[in-house]
């Protein structure tokens, strides 16, 4: 008897200490979590697709190769009604891209200004980016597009009395009318001399640098870049006898015709997303500035570097490694924002496909799904580029 | 390891209890009265149709439907929670569940017949798409609309008219396509679209709300058919009868001549059909899960067809509609219901 109950013992000791061992522990709430997720997971998909089965509501991808039957206001990419719903798709992420890498780049550039301005020493313009920073955050960015909307639309006149662009272009409720460019015979030998003179300014670039560092001496690298890139095929051009004409619209019944058009839609979002995130944008230039010590700047100033060099020099390069995690959040949500488009009739990836094709098919899980994956890839994608980005720009120690 | 078997086991128990619950049914009827309410998707503000006053009081045409459901199933048409849907949520709300009925001037197609899991109990309303233009643009057919930008609501029949329409007639057109009908409204008026298209009767609609609603034209084309009318879900042919027999009901209580001011009188009657239509005479309600009395109620809360047709979108109203096809089989129009007996 006595030696059962020893082993027995032995055994439930063995068994707990096993169990109470820490890497079999780990492994155990691992394996739990895991198993878990994927029943819940399971049971959501399974749930819906049965549910939606006994519904009698279609489910499925097929429709993607259906046509569409709809017309659509702005597609980078050509398109009528009869093209199917995945062309649709394509129209809508492409004026979601558009109207979001255009944001993007606009808010940096006017955050980066307002954010120095806050700084400045002079006392109006401090004052007035302050303003512009505290108001423009505190409007939430939805009606912001309804003001710049409606305001601007209101405001322009009807096609007939359009306002006229120096250039042949024609401004009016519908839209900024611009000449449009016509290629013609010889201009790839522009467009090629153009590509050439990108990529001499380049090496220029990379050559000046190096000897800079090597000897000290300056090269003019602004001028001559600018005369490569610009002058360059400016020279070719006018020497094959200008192989480039232009389209300029005519007022033709309702509308004006010909050339190119940016509709009011798309100049209402592109103006209120960038706006918008110019403020959060400015305030975290501002912080990544003053972020930088201040002996950094004086040491610049010391050593003879002017005001502006050493704010782009010495400081700005600085500040990056502070603003550059911050910056990357603000990018997703402008292009997270730009979703708010629906509600101004700008035909992008929410008011295209979850709306219009979501209705037509009435797939509703299917097509929020994709949608929902479209915007985190394109965020993961920004995200990607801003690590890589803030790597390179990080301190290098030597 | 047994441990891990147990919790595995209990994970797996968990599962296919979770598939079990969800996938249970009940009847539209019985969830209606368990809640003490029926849950009504309208529009969320259409003047005619559906539109909330400025005490939160619905009415409209659309609305009569909600009130007289409710009147059938309860006795009582203020049992009613009003769900204002968009024309991109409505399909949505009303396959989850969280809606009964949608009753919100929506097309019955076959699309939707088949495809989108809900079907069309009847027709309310006979309509058709039209064009509206401002005076100013000199505009009097729509063929004349060529080049022409058009406003238009996303999610619609419309959209896909509109395209067919300038297609067929080779013409081209801009669209400019809005999620909601008060910014769609407001893009045309501020000259962003010279056309609005919409039904024909939201464009009355439209119009009278406007300051001066004499700078406005709808065009005389008629480019589509748009029977509107109530949809369920499919799969609950009790609740989609109930549906169908309030809307018989309104149409039989026309034709018989009994109206919201003379039913009680009628009550005594002893015309034998007007009996077996007050429920004096037969189970007729019993039969579908409603009291016999049930067109009495709903006569009482909305009147009969004609009635709630003239107070909400015809002389009796602001929108002055003609009542064209929407008239009675006998009167010259399409409406007619089966006979109830």
């Amino acid at each position: 008897m006595a030696v059962v109950t020893s082993d027995r013992g032995r055994r439930q000791a063995t068994q707990a200490n096993f169990l109470y061992r820490p890497e079999v522990r780990q492994v155990i709430y691992q394996v739990v979590l895991v198993v878990l997720l994927v029943a819940f997971f399971y049971t959501l998909v399974h749930n819906t697709a049965a549910n939606l089965r006994k519904q009698n509501i279609a489910s499925g991808f097929d429709f993607v190769d259906r046509t569409a039957g709809f017309d659509v206001s702005q597609a980078l990419i050509a398109f009528d009604s009869s093209r199917t719903y995945g062309r649709a798709f394509l129209v809508g992420l492409l004026n979601t891209l558009l109207v979001a890498g255009l944001g993007v780049v606009v808010a940096t550039i006017l955050g980066f200004i307002i954010g120095i301005a806050r700084l400045s020493r002079n006392w109006l313009i401090a004052r007035l980016a302050t303003v512009y920073v505290e108001v423009i955050r505190n409007v939430p960015p939805l009606l912001q597009l309804f003001f710049w909307y409606f305001a601007v639309l209101k405001a322009l006149p009807p096609p007939r009395q359009s306002l006229s662009v120096p250039g042949g272009g024609f401004l009016n409720v519908r839209g900024l009318y611009l000449p449009a460019p016509v290629p013609e015979a010889g201009f790839e030998i522009v467009a090629l001399t153009m590509l050439i003179g990108i990529i001499a300014a380049a090496a220029v670039y990379v050559w000046a640098r190096r000897r800079q560092r090597l000897t000290g001496q300056q090269f003019p690298v602004l001028w001559t870049s600018l005369a490569l890139l610009i002058g360059l095929p400016l020279l070719v051009h006018l020497m094959l006898g200008s192989p480039l004409a232009f389209e300029y619209p005519e007022l033709k019944g309702f509308n004006f015709q010909g050339g190119m058009v940016l509709q009011p839609e798309f100049l209402a979002l592109l103006l209120g997303l960038s706006i918008y995130t110019a403020s959060y944008i400015a305030e975290i230039v501002r912080a990544g500035i003053q972020g930088v010590s201040k002996g950094q700047k004086e040491a610049a100033l010391a050593i003879g570097l002017s005001q502006g060099q050493s704010l782009r020099l010495v400081v700005i390069p600085q500040a990056m490694r502070i603003i550059i995690p911050p910056l990357t959040s603000q990018f997703l949500n402008l292009t997270k924002n730009s979703s708010l488009a629906v509600a101004i009739g700008y035909p992008d990836l929410v008011s295209v496909w979850s709306g219009t094709v979501l209705n037509q098919t009435g797939q509703a899980v299917e097509v929020i799904l994709v949608t929902m994956c479209v915007f985190l890839a394109i965020s993961l994608v920004t995200s990607a580029f801003m690590n890589w980005f803030n790597r390179r720009m990080a301190l290098v120690e030597r | 390891m047994t441990y891990l078997t147990k919790l595995v086991a209990a994970a797996a128990v968990g599962v296919i209890a979770l598939g079990g619950t969800a996938s249970a049914q009940t009847k539209t009827l019985d969830t209606v009265k368990q809640r003490g309410s029926l849950s009504c998707g309208v529009n969320i503000g259409l003047a005619g149709f559906s539109q909330p006053d400025d005490k939160g009081n619905w009415t409209g045409l659309d609305v009569d439907y909600c009130k007289a459901i409710a009147a059938a199933v309860f006795g009582d048409p203020g049992k009613v929670k009003y769900v204002p849907t968009t024309a991109k949520e409505r399909f949505t709300a009303l396959q989850s569940g969280e809606i009964d009925v949608l009753v919100r001037n929506t097309t019955w197609t076959i699309a939707r017949d088949s495809s989108l899991g809900l079907i069309f109990a009847g027709v309310n309303y006979y309509d058709g798409q039209g064009f509206m233009v401002k005076k100013s643009i000199g505009v009097k057919s729509a063929k004349e609309l060529n080049g022409a930008t058009v406003c238009v609501q996303t999610g619609t029949t419309t959209e896909l008219n509109l395209a067919d329409y300038f297609k067929a007639n080779n013409m081209t057109y801009k669209p400019v396509v809005f999620e909601k009908l008060d910014e769609t409204v407001q893009a045309y008026l501020a000259g962003r679209c010279d056309v609005y298209t919409t039904d024909q009767s939201g464009l009355y609609s439209i119009r009278v709300q406007q300051p001066k609603p004499d700078d406005h034209l709808v065009l005389p084309e008629i480019i589509s058919k748009e029977p509107l009318g109530p949809s369920v879900r499919q799969g609950d042919d009790q609740w989609l009868t109930i549906v169908k027999w309030v809307h018989y009901a309104l149409i039989n209580a026309e034709e018989a001549g009994v109206t919201q001011a003379n039913v009680g009188e009628m009550l005594n009657s002893t015309n034998p059909d007007i009996k077996r239509l007050l429920g004096k005479d037969g189970e007729l309600g019993k039969g579908i899960g409603v009291s016999n009395d049930f067109v009495a109620n709903i006569v009482k809360a909305v009147g009969n067809y004609g009635e709630v047709f003239e107070r909400n979108v015809g002389s009796g109203s602001r929108l002055k509609i003609d009542r064209g096809l929407n008239k009675l089989w006998n009167k010259g129009g399409i409406q007619y219901a089966p006979p109830l007996r």
